[in-house]
């Protein structure tokens, strides 16, 4: 809305935060940016949402949106579900940005637990919800104890946990928030994306980090060296469910099973909804596309 | 140039402070890059330095002025935009002035092992942010950046410290180029 002047007139401040607690988020946005894979604490503030909701993310859009920015929000690589709709309604209310549902018209996207299928550039920025941001807090649950293991690089525990999987399932069962290590430094949680996004997650675009409920903020600056935790004998696997999109084809996307009837039929579909559809606009179709099923 | 305290702020400060944050975001994260931001003038200070104060600075954040940048004038205006308090060295969050003034960085936080975001980010103002002197590989740089800088052993040892160490911003004009602590330095 503008007034006559042309001057925008909204009840909110531009990105609804104040300018005060914009500051304090950057600072610790180029702090985290610095120290590619430490948790910067910060002063995480009360939203209009509830914890678990993407509080943390939808701070980080809020410090780094400008007013020509184009936003794009997933959820599980779904644009149309309900904590994408609401969070990309809200920043077109209080920051009256353009949205958008396409990954390469966006210059900020917000996720949670997904990486969209198409290449990120370095016009982009990708920010995650993170609900639990220390890799080590199921292992150690004492904040205290965690941080000096951080500073000490000692890591042990998670390579423990990491065997006992192997020696329990024969292999590493973690099938996602697959602890990495950044820049030889820092194990970090990716947040719960599955494992298979891993490997993008060294990429061209910035990837900023919030965790709300848990205040903290942490970043990898793009081409940051990302290395999932492994073994030599037992070498990271970015699996996948072993089957094709059925309604695009895709071999290479991460995928959904859904349970179709009360038989156990069932299909696999993209998790990215943006990819299969820009897929299935392109004439690629799966085994269950309406031209196939008829 | 600015004499007055009082003005020399944003028209806007939620737009103009995002777009100027971007611009320092971008620098950070991609060492060796000039960006360009603008939108605040100071005493004594490039457009870019003022700029980057005002977006990143408030009553929360101590300053320490260099000599040659701690003139009266500045602390007024800091005084009234910002409202940091202006403090010396060994307790700045943030510090600015030119390159010389600022030394020694070992009086500068670097951080602790458990806390490493608790260090200081120095604002170098130069003279030019061109042509290049240094070879720059690390986080942020595909293959190799250059970055023009007033020495490259600080930096060095500087990285030695990682995790621990400062990070620059360095500001001239309307143009600002960052450098992390994570960037490893070489001659050209």
């Amino acid at each position: 809305m503008t007034d006559q002047t042309g001057a925008t007139t909204s009840d909110y401040n531009f990105a609804y935060l104040d300018e005060q607690t914009k500051r304090m988020i950057r600072r610790a946005l180029l702090k985290a940016v610095a120290i590619p894979g430490y948790q910067v604490p910060f002063a995480s503030r009360e939203m209009p949402m509830p914890y678990g909701w993407g509080t943390g993310g939808v701070q980080v859009s809020a410090a780094c949106l400008t007013p020509d920015d184009t936003f794009k929000v997933i959820d599980q690589g779904a644009d149309d579900t309900t904590n994408a709709v609401s969070i990309r309604k809200f920043f077109e209310k209080t920051a009256d940005v353009e949205t958008t549902e396409h990954t390469q018209d966006a210059t900020i996207i917000q996720t949670r637990h997904r990486i969209p299928e198409a290449p990120l550039t370095e016009d982009q920025i990708l920010v995650y919800q993170v609900p639990i941001p220390e890799p080590l807090r199921f292992l150690e649950p004492r904040e205290t104890e965690t941080r000096k293991m951080h500073a000490l690089e000692e890591y042990g525990l998670m390579h423990v946990k990491l065997y006992e999987d192997i020696a329990r399932h024969g292999h590493i069962a973690t099938s996602y928030a697959y602890p990495v290590k950044v820049e030889g430094r820092y194990v970090m949680d990716p947040s719960p994306i599955p494992k298979f996004d891993n490997p993008k997650l060294e990429m061209a675009a910035i990837q900023l980090f919030g965790a709300g409920r848990e205040q903290r903020i942490y970043a990898i600056p793009p081409y940051t060296q990302v290395v999932s935790l492994d073994f030599e004998d037992h070498p990271f696997d970015p699996s996948k469910a072993d089957a094709p999109c059925d309604l695009c084809g895709a071999d290479h996307t991460y995928l959904d099973e859904v349970i179709i009837d009360d038989a156990g039929g069932r299909m696999f579909v993209c998790s990215d909804t943006d990819y299969c559809a820009g897929r299935q606009a392109q004439g690629h179709r799966g085994r269950l596309s309406p031209e196939a099923a008829e | 140039m600015l004499d007055d305290a009082l003005n020399g702020g944003f028209e806007n400060p939620p737009v103009q402070s995002s777009h100027a944050f971007r611009a320092a975001l971008s620098a950070l994260a991609r060492p060796g890059r000039v960006e360009r931001i603008m939108g605040a003038e100071a005493p004594g200070l490039s457009e870019a330095a003022a700029t980057l104060l005002l977006t990143l600075c408030d009553a929360e954040t101590p300053i320490y002025l260099a000599p040659g940048h701690d003139s009266e004038a500045l602390g007024q205006w800091i005084a009234f935009h910002i409202g940091a308090p202006l403090v010396g060295p060994s307790h700045a969050m943030f510090a600015l002035g030119a390159w010389d003034a600022l030394m020694p960085l070992t009086g500068y936080p670097v951080g602790t092992p458990e806390y490493p975001d608790r260090a200081t980010t120095l604002i170098v103002e130069v003279e030019a942010l061109t042509p290049p002197t240094a070879r720059l590989t690390g986080p942020g740089v595909e293959t190799v950046a250059r970055m023009r800088l007033p020495e490259t052993d600080p930096f060095r040892a500087n990285r030695a410290l990682f995790p621990l160490g400062h990070d620059f911003f360095f500001t001239a004009g309307e143009q600002i180029a960052g450098l992390p602590r994570t960037t490893i330095v070489e001659d050209l």
